[in-house]
């Protein structure tokens, strides 16, 4: 694992600093991600909701959504970060864990056997 | 560029998923025939990258917001293969978990992000490469192909909105998807993405490139299967 200290290390800092994600387009007074509007979002735009849209938008909950603690999505900023980075932490972690696992059973088939 | 649950009619994302699945099983079976049990963790360490990387929303001043991907980065390190993998867990994580994303759109945006940016900017980035070997002129390609192939997936990513009012609309005149034609999306985009959201995803592959040149970590850049490990 030694040869992946530094960029682990990198990783740890990037996971760190994500509250800038946060705060930049605050700052810039810049709005959502286009084509990623609530369905509100989209009728204060044209007018009316769309109908399967406004049926399926909200099918699931996720546990952490928007990258903000459960009930804090519209919190102040400085504790909506804190939320941030627990989200960085928790989503890397179980990217990494994830694509571990799945690139170990995919290298482990070439008839080293075992577990490793 | 996380297309919503909503946003697509079934035709779309069902096409999305049915694209994706064998994608997915030949990146299986190319990283089983090659992917050096060294590399693993390398693996990993690009999905956990890509997932942080898209969590830093840069802002059009007044306009709207976006981010890097990462995903032709990743494709240098572990093969365009290795990043459809890598960058598809962080989209099922990032759906799943957070709500980025719809869950019915997860095959279209790997498709968007997870095939079409990487495979497009990494044979980029190999021609380039190849043109002008040299460190500099490598990531000098590296940053060409990030901006390439962040484009490449916001003009499939725009084609899947904007062809949603062409195959839903209501009696009535109204969209019951995607609101927006393809005249609105594509231009929307295209604007956003040719600009700033290109110049970052280039700017970070480029400079990651250029500054694991000359690091401890250069291994990574070596071609899989060449034994760079270590």
């Amino acid at each position: 694992m030694k040869e992946y200290r530094a960029l682990l290390i990198a990783l740890a800092v990037m996971a760190l600093l994500t509250p800038v994600g946060l705060y930049f387009p605050e700052i810039m007074k810049a709005g959502g991600v286009w084509g990623e509007w609530g369905v509100g979002e989209v009728r204060r735009m044209i007018g009316y909701a769309p109908r399967e849209m406004g049926k399926s938008a909200d099918a699931w909950k996720a546990p952490l959504p928007g990258y903000a603690l459960p009930g804090q999505e519209a919190a102040p900023l400085g504790r909506r970060s804190l939320g941030y980075v627990v989200s960085a932490l928790a989503g890397a972690a179980a990217c990494g864990g994830g694509a571990y696992l799945a690139a170990r059973r995919l290298s482990a088939r070439k008839g080293k056997g075992g577990s490793r | 560029m996380h297309i919503p649950d909503g946003y697509l009619g079934p035709p779309t994302y069902l096409a999305a998923y049915a694209a994706c699945a064998p994608l997915w099983a030949v990146a299986g079976r190319k990283l089983k025939a090659t992917l050096d049990a060294r590399r693993v963790p390398l693996l990993a360490i690009s999905a956990a990258f890509s997932f942080l990387v898209m969590m830093f929303n840069i802002p059009l001043p007044g306009g709207s917001t976006g981010h890097a991907v990462g995903g032709v980065l990743i494709a240098i390190a572990v093969g365009p293969w290795g990043a459809l993998l890598s960058v598809s867990i962080a989209l099922v994580i990032q759906a799943l978990l957070f709500g980025d994303g719809g869950i019915t759109a997860i095959g279209a945006n790997c498709f968007n992000m997870g095939f079409v940016m990487p495979f497009t900017g990494y044979y980029a980035y190999q021609l380039f490469a190849r043109l002008f070997p040299s460190d500099r002129g490598k990531a000098l390609a590296a940053g060409v192909g990030g901006w390439l192939g962040l484009n490449a997936a916001a003009i499939t990513t725009a084609v899947m909105f904007g062809i949603q009012p062409l195959l839903h609309t209501g009696p009535d005149g109204r969209a019951l998807y995607a609101p927006y034609p393809l005249s609105v999306a594509v231009p929307a985009m295209m604007i956003q993405h040719l600009t700033l959201f290109g110049a970052a995803e280039g700017l970070i592959t480029g400079l990651v490139v250029h500054s694991l040149q000359r690091s401890r970590s250069a291994w990574v850049l070596q071609a899989p299967g060449k034994g760079a490990a270590g």
